[in-house]
């Protein structure tokens, strides 16, 4: 099926097997590799993706269905090539990665509430970050991440 | 891990959706529960009909004090509803409770209960509010209520051809508090067990609905009438855990009755 999709912010038009996901599409189609795939059921968060601003599973999504819709992924943070978005400095600064595979996935997921949220409690950023696993990092570093984030953005620094 | 091949429709009325839907034929809401089993290939449906383009299907209205929940009305809709958190308060508290964000923005209304998980919240705070299942098909349309509508584990009186098109809720009695409470363990995990509870003022009716007791939501009729004859809430707890077969789930049952009670300002 054909399909018209903008991902960050340019059109791409493909041909699209209808089962194809949108995590597959992303990655094989348009070599958009920076979205992962882990457990490809909903349940880890690794390729979680921005459609029409909200964060999404791309895994629970066919390619078809994102046709007409605005798709952002995590190669469309970073402000420029030298600017990193400030949740990825917080990431970097607090050590919220070790391997990385889920990366991605918690910056799309927690962008949007860093930016709405910026005094969230604990227990509120614990439960934004409940849908997405991570392996390595016991999440503490991740939690003060967001922190750190939510602060420099309120701060008006970011 | 990745889907069987199907024919793919999306149809943009409701009229043509119908005319889409047979035995081959599996309609798509959110996909938050029936894309994880077909890329488990545990699904193998011939034809999708994709629901979310049918735009008539997505609404959440407030008429003559009755809530009109539109089939493919988003759970992130659900809880961002003002009208929603201010009088039928049951809805926001359970549906927080469903997966994640992530979830929430995909995952609809009509697409958890025509899952029909017995562990999911949706079903079990709109069977706690009488609600009605308002079904139709090519042939004409029908109304059930929740015990008609859940017939088993993953199971629905809709027929191949029929779809659920809307969620009806009545008001709640003047006065009425409620509470929705779950066991999971972690947050967003499919939970163990769960209570929705409206706790009414005396002489008007309160409802009682269990999660995880059994293959369907299911009311403590026993239990509201004892908590309607004014008995104490421990009591009605216990009343209510019994329905339950399984001893360590009865515990937590009777538990989270309590806590809901206590929670919706039952004594």
């Amino acid at each position: 099926m054909r399909i018209s999709v903008e991902v960050n912010g340019e059109r791409h038009e493909a041909e699209v097997e209808p089962r194809t996901l949108l995590s597959d599409f992303l990655r094989h189609d348009l070599g958009l590799t920076g979205t992962h795939v882990g457990c490809e059921h909903g349940v880890c968060g690794a390729c979680t993706v921005q459609v029409d601003g909200e964060p999404v599973r791309a895994c629970l999504m066919f390619a078809v269905q994102a046709d007409g819709r605005a798709v952002r992924t995590v190669e469309a943070l970073a402000v420029d090539e030298q600017t990193l978005h400030p949740l990825q400095r917080a990431f970097h600064a607090e050590h919220a990665l070790q391997c990385g595979f889920c990366t991605a996935g918690f910056l799309m997921s927690l962008e949007p509430f860093v930016r709405d949220r910026p005094d969230a409690s604990e227990e509120e950023i614990r439960e934004a970050l409940a849908g997405n696993l991570c392996r390595c990092t016991g999440y503490e570093p991740i939690v003060a991440a967001v922190r750190r984030a939510a602060a420099e953005l309120q701060g008006g620094a970011g | 891990m990745k889907p069987a091949p199907f024919d793919y429709e999306a149809p943009r009325t409701l009229h043509r959706a119908l005319e889409l839907l047979d035995d081959d034929a599996k309609a798509l809401a959110g996909g938050q529960s029936l894309v994880p089993v077909m890329n488990f290939r545990l699904a193998r449906p011939a034809r999708l009909v994709d629901l979310n383009r049918v735009g008539e299907l997505a609404y959440l209205r407030r008429r003559r004090g009755r809530l009109h929940i539109g089939a493919m009305t988003r759970q992130a809709t659900l809880e961002r509803s003002e009208v929603v958190a201010r009088a039928w308060p049951l809805l926001r508290q359970a549906v927080g409770h469903v997966g994640h964000p992530q979830i929430r923005a995909r995952g609809t209304v009509g697409g958890s209960c025509a899952h029909a998980d017995p562990t999911a919240e949706l079903p079990v705070a709109l069977t706690a509010l009488d609600a009605r299942f308002h079904v139709r098909s090519r042939a004409g349309r029908r109304t059930l209520r929740a015990e008609e509508f859940f017939v088993t584990h993953l199971t629905t009186a809709l027929a191949a051809d029929e779809l659920l098109v809307e969620v009806e809720v009545p008001p709640l009695p003047e006065g009425a508090r409620s509470a929705f409470v779950e066991h999971a363990r972690t947050h967003g995990d499919f939970a163990l067990a769960g209570a929705a509870v409206v706790v009414a003022p005396a002489g008007t009716p309160s409802a009682i609905a269990l999660l995880g007791a059994a293959a369907t939501p299911l009311r403590a009729r026993e239990a509201e009438a004892a908590l309607g004859a004014g008995a104490a809430a421990a009591d009605v707890a216990r009343l209510a855990g019994d329905l339950v077969a399984d001893e360590y789930r009865r515990a937590l049952t009777t538990a989270l009755v309590r806590r809901a009670l206590r929670e919706a300002g039952a004594r």
